[in-house]
């Protein structure tokens, strides 16, 4: 007799052979699911998804050189690509120029190096900023990013108004997630409501804020977690805006979200369907929302890196078509879809259309666009997607009981989740419980190496060169005097950091600097190095 | 017996931290001694680590494509501070291509994506104990 299989989710959730009735018994279809574009929205934020438009397809990009990332971008909108995202690296994430010591070897590597507007300026050189959209995937130093884009635009001869996008700006889960922190927690969350509260003056087709799971999930997380976390993370955002004197209704139809399609496929469809009915039903009951637009969950999905594999690399193409497929059933707004060759470098032009591609089969080809939710009244999804919310309730209670999500943080609750995790699904490979086809399982002897891209050593000099001449070319008392109105506005609760920013970058402050002008009021944060 | 002390160290900017942190956890579960730096070290940091600590072995996990510069840095720093019988070994997104060059250089082994936690184990008991 073989050993008796244990049936579970990726997640850990018990899966049933069959589903009936019974499964979904509790389950009331007006209250519960709703039709799409109503509440509590589980079947999607619009009526007709995806018949009034496709999701956007949205390739995360950006390395080396600000001309060389360009040009990138050039080739995808080219090759049907509806909207930008840049992929910044390292240093600016962490909001220090490519000069810093601790840069060394990493300047244009995981993404574009950006030390100044000049950057900025070549980055988006020939593309009309009132055509596309953008979406900033950048989190403590975001009001800088979006300060330099804004100018941008206004060099274009584009009126904010104009201007949308997205920048993630998301700097809770940098602390148990991403770990590009810069500064403190609280300090973090005071710069989010600034830029919430400068784009719905000045920028109001702009979201100032995506409320991140992907990276809690590729930290190592459950989709149980990424859920709960993420919306928790949502949750101090929006109390954090109230307090400041926001409307809800202004400012809540501005945020989006961002999570990740996973391996698990019908898991991956109950976590979306979870998380609009959750949210929704958080907004209007928790916050008293009244516009509907303030109640909707409306979210980027990318692929889960973390399940591309180096051995055999092609078969992460089959991958991340199924994890697209469950984000376009689960109802995603837009999507980026990995490239074969990521587990080992950023990718190369041939491995990236394939992934664009892979996108543009399932919208024209699969036929799956064409109904909304088709999922929906599955009895195993919606006993799934009820489990998932369970599960997810569980972990927002527990941060509740610690205070709310700063607290949390603080006292490292999702780090030692995600922590146990992690090494729960590691030890589950380990013992081939978990298997990944060509790692623990059907093993290739011997695999011929990629083709991969190589991102040269001059970047770094490139970038050194460009950050001295930009020094030389400036008004450096100007420089001086405008970071020190950064400073008075960091240490000044009641005032707006965001203009300040703006006038440092449009005199060609460098982002270190002004990065460092706030760490001088707020502080820095550094990792307390538990494991 | 004696108990075998190892540093694991993330260096630069990349905050790619799952790696470290289950190979720290995994290493303390079969015995070892480990030492985590956290994130954000510089290669001078590492190498003052591993001597105050008086570390055995030294890992160090990259996921931002600057192995070609810090572990030949490490190894450099390691042999000036007259550290040849502490082992450097390492892991992360590092092409095949790349790792015979580094091993040329100082670095004992390298583990790419996917390696069972187990063939890591083999190779610290091999040259450290």
């Amino acid at each position: 007799m073989p050993e008796e299989k244990k049936y579970e989710s990726l997640s850990g959730i018990p899966i049933g052979e069959v589903y009936s009735p019974p499964d979904v018994r509790g389950l009331d279809y007006e209250r519960d699911l709703g039709y799409p574009g109503e509440f509590p929205f589980t079947r999607g934020v619009q009526k007709n998804m995806y018949r009034g438009r496709l999701w956007t397809m949205r390739q995360f990009s950006g390395f080396g050189t600000a001309e060389e990332t360009n040009e990138r971008y050039k080739y995808l909108l080219a090759n049907g690509q509806t909207g930008l995202s840049v992929a910044f690296h390292f240093p600016t994430l962490k909001g220090v120029n490519s000069d810093h010591p601790l840069s060394r070897g990493e300047v244009g590597k995981c993404g574009v190096a950006i030390d100044s507007l000049r950057d900025m300026e070549l980055l988006f050189a020939g593309i009309p900023l009132d055509k596309v959209t953008t979406s900033m995937t950048v989190n403590h130093p975001a009001p800088v990013l979006l300060a330099m884009y804004l100018t941008v635009a206004e060099k274009q001869g584009v009126s904010w108004d104009k201007v949308g996008g997205t920048v993630q700006n998301d700097p809770l889960k940098e602390f148990f997630a991403q770990k590009s922190y810069v500064w403190p927690p609280r300090q973090s969350v005071r710069l989010l409501v600034d830029t919430m509260e400068f784009c719905l003056k000045n920028v109001p087709k702009w979201h100032p804020v995506s409320i991140s799971g992907y990276h809690i999930r590729e930290a190592g997380s459950t989709a149980q977690q990424e859920l709960a976390f993420t919306l928790a993370d949502g949750l101090a955002y929006v109390e954090a805006a109230v307090e400041r004197g926001l409307d809800v209704d202004d400012f809540a139809p501005h945020l989006s979200f961002f999570f990740d399609a996973h391996m698990d496929f019908f898991e991956e469809i109950a976590k979306f369907r979870a998380a609009r009915r959750m949210w929704a039903r958080f907004m209007k009951e928790r916050f008293g929302a009244k516009n509907p637009k303030s109640m909707w969950l409306r979210f980027h999905t990318q692929t889960a890196g973390v399940s591309l594999t180096a051995q055999q690399p092609l078969n992460n193409i089959v991958r991340t078509a199924y994890e697209a497929l469950s984000a376009v059933l689960g109802g995603t707004q837009s999507l980026h879809t990995n490239s074969f060759d990521e587990a080992e470098a950023l990718p190369t032009e041939e491995a990236v259309t394939v992934a664009l591609r892979t996108q543009q089969i399932i919208a024209h080809e699969t036929g799956v666009a064409n109904t909304v939710d088709p999922l929906a009244g599955s009895y195993f999804v919606e006993s799934m997607t009820d489990e998932m919310e369970r599960q997810a309730l569980r972990y927002i209670s527990k941060i509740e009981e610690l205070g709310g999500m700063v607290n949390a943080v603080e006292a490292g609750y999702p780090q030692s989740e995600i922590m146990k995790a992690s090494m729960e699904f590691q030890k589950e490979v380990e013992s081939g419980e978990q298997v990944i086809v060509g790692v623990n399982k059907y093993v290739a002897e011997k695999e011929p190496p990629l083709n991969l891209l190589k991102i040269d050593e001059s970047v770094e000099r490139t970038q050194l060169e460009r950050i001295e001449e930009t020094k030389k070319n400036r008004d450096n008392q100007k420089v001086a005097a405008a970071l020190e109105r950064v400073r008075d506005a960091a240490r000044d609760d009641s005032s707006n950091a965001m203009e300040p920013i703006i006038e440092a970058v449009r005199e060609y402050a460098l982002l270190g600097e002004v990065c460092d002008a706030l760490v001088d009021v707020f502080g820095s944060y550094s990792d307390p190095g538990t494991f | 017996m004696k108990k075998y002390r190892v540093l694991i160290a993330k260096p630069g900017l990349d905050g790619h931290d799952r790696g470290a942190k289950i190979i720290a956890k995994y290493l303390q579960e079969q015995g070892y001694e480990v030492i985590y730096t956290g994130l954000n070290q510089s290669p001078e940091q590492i190498v003052t680590a591993a001597l105050q600590e008086a570390v055995d072995a030294v890992g160090i996990s990259v996921l931002s494509g600057s192995h070609n510069y810090v572990f030949p840095e490490v190894a450099k720093l390691m042999r000036e501070k007259g550290m040849e019988d502490v082992l450097l070994f390492g892991g992360g997104t590092i092409p095949e291509e790349d790792i015979p060059q580094l091993l040329n250089q100082g670095v004992k082994a390298l583990f790419r994506p996917g390696t069972p936690l187990e063939d890591i184990l083999r190779v610290l008991k091999a040259e450290v104990g």
